[in-house]
């Protein structure tokens, strides 16, 4: 019997280790996902049928298949609605879910076993599961919520210092209760607080992070429900759980530290750091612009050999992947090469700009990291930049005032042409001020993306 | 029921860390297309919390009303959240094939 389940174990923790090997690959990628799919099917029959075997309760077994089945229809029903514009949201709505099911299950864990003689390392791990699955679920929840836009910053500096007493309050809880040889009714009252106080520690973690950190706080969300289910696979002695929380824990930890990098931004400065105000020396200087329409805009397409395009999420608010689409294929068919160089946190989540294109039908060869172009961007004979800002502004190079200096940017600049799509002269994201505006090979369209590249695209007919 | 389960102590922290180390070579070469999908695919694996409901709803006397509302709540989100993340992930990767000339 007991072999039966290592066995089974095995396959679940091969599965998801090689599942997610593959998903580094783009060609075996789908399969990498559907193995790790039947790996968790296995480990789901294997524990069901180990408990079933020793004790069979008929009614427990019904509604174990009903919430399976309602779950996965709900699931699959979410998962084919989403806009792939929305898939940040949806991410951290499911991330929301994990946290609390990890929530719920060290609670009645040690409800369960609440007049057992308990181990101090029991308590910790099983205290460790309730804290980070609570946080994480009203973490993610209001990630969520900031994601399709419904909540600002309020004021991040008082947040991040109640946040941190509160993180201090829960500590000394936590050790208050772990410490206690027998459980009494202040103990109850002791949990309650501490599960009470988790929840609101997730608002107060989420709410002063914004903007062009979302990416880091929905990796760092995924990390921190991996590392809920570690704990919990401790309580349960449990080795899949513990192999699939290390995994996820190991994958948010490893995205977060990249997304930060490529901000040139330290975590520590994320979470509890308070930004400087946007203090822009060029601030009093107008600049000036040169315009250019879209007759303009094509003629010169028209007779570029090598071309740029610079996506950012402005791109995928116009829903202008498919106008783009056809753009590629014309200027294709001309003889022009066209290349994609995407900025590592365009959009709203790791390598989302990749997925908005892919819908678009783009292929991904002629998709490049920032990193692997920036060196030979004079080769451009035009860069187009579509809805992308902060992470082509050279401030980030040259202006030691600047609030996105250091951060790497895209040297669009160098191209030996930059046309810029924009609504109007608003700033980015951060509010840095783009000198890039008023140099001398940088013209600006002004326009929805969408309208401009249909009537670009139509223009090219004619020439 | 306590859960002895299937490891000791000390097994369980061989599994911790090699789990850990093996994680991070794996995933630190996954290129930036791919992840979001990554990152989805893991966020369904973390739904592998469920495995801890199933312990508990299972073994719940049929009269532990709290435990058996509490296990089988847990197993619903974390249910959705394991076939939400698999198949939207399916969904993403189906979109990066490569297309013929």
């Amino acid at each position: 019997m007991e072999i039966v389940i290592n066995l089974a174990y095995l396959y679940s923790a091969t599965s998801f280790i090689l599942g997610l090997k593959f998903m580094g690959n783009t060609q075996k990628a789908k399969s990498g996902n559907l193995f790790a799919a039947t790996g968790m099917l296995v480990a789901i029959i294997a524990t069901s049928y180990l408990v079933i075997n020793q004790d069979p309760k008929v009614e427990n077994i019904i509604i174990l298949i009903l919430v399976l089945l309602i779950g996965t229809v709900v699931g699959r029903y979410m998962s084919k609605k989403v806009e792939m514009t929305a898939m940040p949201q949806l991410v951290s709505l499911f991330n929301a879910l994990g946290g609390l099911s990890a929530f719920i299950i060290s609670l009645n864990e040690l409800v369960i076993n609440f007049n057992n003689d308990l181990t101090i390392i029991f308590k910790t791990v099983v205290i460790s599961g309730i804290v980070l699955g609570g946080a994480s679920f009203t973490g993610s929840i209001i990630a969520f919520y900031k994601l399709s836009g419904k909540f600002n910053k309020g004021n991040p500096k008082l947040l991040k210092r109640v946040s941190q007493m509160l993180l201090i309050v829960i500590m000394i809880l936590s050790i208050s209760i772990i410490t206690t040889p027998d459980f009494t009714i202040s103990s109850v009252i002791t949990i309650v607080l501490i599960s009470l106080f988790s929840l609101f520690y997730g608002v107060l973690f989420s709410l002063p992070i914004g903007g062009a950190d979302m990416p880091v706080l929905i990796s760092l969300l995924n990390a921190i429900t991996g590392i809920a289910t570690i704990f919990s696979g401790i309580v349960f002695n449990n080795p899949i759980m513990i192999v699939g929380g290390v995994l996820v824990g190991s994958t948010g930890i490893i995205l977060t530290i990249q997304m930060c990098k490529a901000m040139n931004r330290s975590l520590k400065n994320i979470l509890f750091g308070v930004q400087k105000g946007a203090i822009n020396t060029s601030n009093d200087t107008e600049i000036e612009v040169q315009q250019t329409s879209t007759v303009e805009v094509s003629s010169l397409l028209a007779f570029s050999k090598k071309i740029a395009v610079i996506p950012g999420y402005g791109m995928a608010v116009a829903q202008a992947q498919q106008a783009c689409y056809e753009l590629q294929k014309k200027l294709i068919e001309r003889g022009a090469e066209l290349t994609y160089i995407i900025h590592p946190v365009a959009g709203r989540m790791p390598g989302h700009m990749n997925v908005l294109l892919a819908e678009a039908n783009i292929d991904y060869r002629y998709i490049k990291d920032m990193v692997d172009v920036n060196d030979a961007m004079e080769q451009f004979d035009v860069a187009i930049i579509i809805g992308a800002n902060d992470v082509v502004n050279p401030a980030a190079e040259t202006d030691v005032n600047s609030i996105i200096y250091g951060m790497p940017i895209i040297k669009a600049y160098k191209a030996k042409q930059v046309i810029m799509m924009k609504r109007g002269m608003a700033t980015g994201y951060s509010g840095a001020i783009n000198p890039l505006f008023g140099r001398s090979n940088c013209k600006i369209l002004f326009g929805d993306a969408k309208e401009s590249l249909v009537k670009i695209n139509d223009e090219l007919k004619n020439i | 029921m306590q859960n002895q389960f299937l490891i000791s102590d000390i097994d369980g922290i061989y599994v911790l860390i090699f789990s850990i180390l093996l994680g991070v070579e794996i995933i630190k070469n996954v290129p930036a297309i791919l992840h979001t999908p990554l990152m989805s695919g893991a966020n369904a694996i973390s739904g592998i919390i469920l495995i801890g409901g199933i312990l508990q709803l299972l073994s719940a006397e049929i009269d532990d009303y709290t435990n058996i509302i509490c296990s089988s709540t847990a197993i619903l989100l974390a249910t959705i959240n394991v076939a939400g993340g698999f198949f939207v992930t399916h969904r993403m990767l189906s979109m990066f094939k490569i297309k013929r000339k």
